[in-house]
């Protein structure tokens, strides 16, 4: 009896703390509920589509199911192989040299002064202008005979070339113009990395009688590691998903030497109409973005670890 | 700090490195945007070769820029651009704040499960989903409208994730206080959160804004009416326009007209610009 009393409250008390949880956990999804509608409309379900339509086939009259067909088109279409390699060619061209000149703009102009900060500003200025409009400036510079490389070559007594109309140079010219639309942005990284290095440890090094070259070798690099792993994945992912600056200078010509997989993408589906074919490259440019992220969250996982 | 900073790079092999080297490289980072304005400013040529002098060996002329602003409706365009962007921040700051709210400061089932899937945004970049985002777009009845475009937008996860990490950093005491006074949980976002997150939230508006302003292949493939499209688009058909008539005075008018804006924001807010691309790493 006295046992039951003195339960009933405190059931009721849990019950109503339950209940009051659970309003709270109501309004927790309520507030969540704004960005996942979002999420699901325009990054989960075209996911969901796009895998779908890679091995579904439609004409006008009906859907059907053609397994792995399309991604065999795509494999046999020598526009797709060309824009794979490609890529592969466009992203060493750009991060390797955007890379180093990063990290050089950087290690230079790390100390404040006046004229320091104005270099980083005009470095970074590329960044800022839209891929489109930095296209549309080089559209004049890439000119053959006398767009402004030709004409500055020929007054050094070097020949010039059709920078964006010759198959074996144009992608070339495409990587130039990345590679200075973005050093620029690496660089900030590099001056945040820089900061963030202990003086105690150049202390330690010049005691030790490390040169300035042993003290950049042994001390500085090796602190910037983590930077140029996290400098890489920004890299890569903007060699994935940018691609204005074809549209403009080469639409992926001539004959194919500058497309991309992310402008195949573009030209199949609307061009060609082919969204089966359009939806299997997507799936590969999608699997290459998730093993860049795979690779470096495991990087990550192990630097936490050690 | 930076005092001795300076004292003992000095030392560094760093500025050894050649501050002639990077001066020079420099220089010529800075010769496409010197170009843009000397050509910009040149009476017309008819594509000769004097068009790649980078001196300006003439009388300024602003005739390149009337003909660019005759031959492109770059008002239009700007506020377009103007109304995607704001449009797209607005919802953004308002999606983001809400679960950012709820993911640092409330405890339910299914929180770090949750949290990952948002985070799965980040690396399902929404640009390469143009394909079937174009016909979600188009079934929701928006297609070739401003809203179309910004639509995909509204739902950041990067932007949730910087609000989470502002939010958990401010003490809890403030909120208790303000529970104390009675408040309501909206007011404790609106009057306690968002004031204090203020730092992030710039950093996220800058990056938000100059990214979409950036944009081009989505609202490309969105929009189809000339009315509706946004400075990029503008630029890149007037572009294109201007490529056949080899008018390249008008093409560096045009293009300074578009990224003006950009350069003038830059350099009022340079620091502020700085840092919150730093902050936030991916754009």
């Amino acid at each position: 009896m006295s046992e039951i009393a003195i339960r009933e409250p405190l059931v009721a008390r849990a019950a109503a703390h339950r209940a009051a949880w659970r309003w709270r956990d109501l309004r927790a999804y309520a507030l969540l509920a704004p960005s996942l509608v979002f999420l699901t409309a325009f990054t989960y379900w075209p996911v969901v589509q796009v895998l779908w339509n890679s091995v579904h086939e439609q004409d006008k009259r009906a859907v059907s199911f053609v397994g792995w067909k399309n991604y065999a088109a795509i494999l046999a279409d020598p526009a797709f192989r060309h824009a794979f390699v490609n890529n592969l060619i466009y992203a060493a061209g750009t991060i390797i040299p955007s890379l180093v000149l990063a990290l050089g703009f950087a290690l230079a102009l790390d100390r404040s002064s006046r004229l320091n900060t104005l270099l980083r500003s005009v470095l970074f200025l590329p960044v800022l202008v839209p891929l489109v409009a930095a296209a549309s400036i080089f559209l004049f510079i890439f000119l053959p005979g006398v767009g402004l490389l030709d004409h500055y070559l020929a007054r050094l007594g070097i020949a010039g070339v059709n920078w964006i109309g010759d198959p074996d140079v144009a992608l070339a010219s495409i990587i130039g113009l990345t590679v200075w639309k973005n050093a620029g942005y690496y660089m900030l990284f590099f001056l945040a990395g820089l900061q963030g290095i202990a003086l105690e440890s150049y202390e330690a090094a010049i005691l030790d009688g490390a040169n300035a070259w042993q003290r950049l070798w042994y001390v500085t690099l090796p602190a910037l590691k983590p930077t140029v792993a996290f400098v890489i994945v920004v890299a890569l992912i903007n060699v994935v998903t940018q691609v204005d600056h074809i549209f403009v200078l080469t639409k992926g010509g001539p004959a194919d030497s500058t497309n991309l997989i992310l402008f195949y993408v573009y030209q199949q589906a609307v061009e060609q109409y082919d969204i089966g074919k359009a939806s299997a490259a997507t799936v590969v440019a999608l699997v290459i973005l998730l093993a860049i992220s795979a690779v470096s969250l495991s990087r990550s996982d192990r630097e936490a670890q050690a | 700090m930076t005092a001795r900073r300076a004292t003992i790079a000095t030392g560094e092999i760093s500025p050894q490195l050649g501050t002639a080297l990077v001066i020079v490289l420099t220089a010529l980072w800075a010769i496409p945007f010197c170009w843009m304005l000397v050509a910009a400013f040149r009476p017309e040529m008819f594509g000769g070769s004097g068009m790649a002098s980078l001196v300006p060996d003439y009388l300024p002329t602003l005739a390149n820029f009337r003909e660019a602003w005759e031959s492109a409706d770059f008002i239009r365009y700007g506020l377009n651009s103007v109304l995607i962007c704001g449009g797209i921040l607005a919802v953004q700051l308002t999606t983001m704040s809400l679960a950012a709210f709820a993911f640092a400061r409330m405890r339910f089932p299914g929180r770090t499960a949750l949290f990952y899937l948002f985070l799965t945004q980040m690396m399902l970049v929404p640009i390469v989903l143009l394909v079937p985002n174009l016909r979600t777009v188009a079934q929701l009845g928006l297609y070739d409208t401003l809203l179309g475009v910004m639509a995909p937008y509204f739902a950041t996860a990067f932007g949730t994730f910087l609000m989470r990490q502002a939010f958990q950093s401010i003490p809890r005491e403030l909120e208790d206080a303000a529970l104390v006074d009675g408040a309501r949980w909206w007011q404790l976002i609106l009057h306690i959160y968002l004031p204090l997150a203020k730092p992030a939230l710039i950093a996220f508006a800058i990056v938000s804004v100059t990214s979409h302003w950036n944009e081009f292949l989505w609202p490309l493939m969105v929009i189809n009416s000339p009315d509706n499209r946004p400075l990029t688009v503008g630029l890149a058909m007037f572009t294109l326009g201007a490529e056949g008539a080899q008018a390249w005075g008008v093409i560096a008018a045009g293009t300074f007209i578009v990224i003006a804006p950009l350069i003038l924001g830059f350099v009022t807010f340079q620091r502020r610009f700085i840092n919150s691309f730093m902050t936030t790493g991916l754009k």
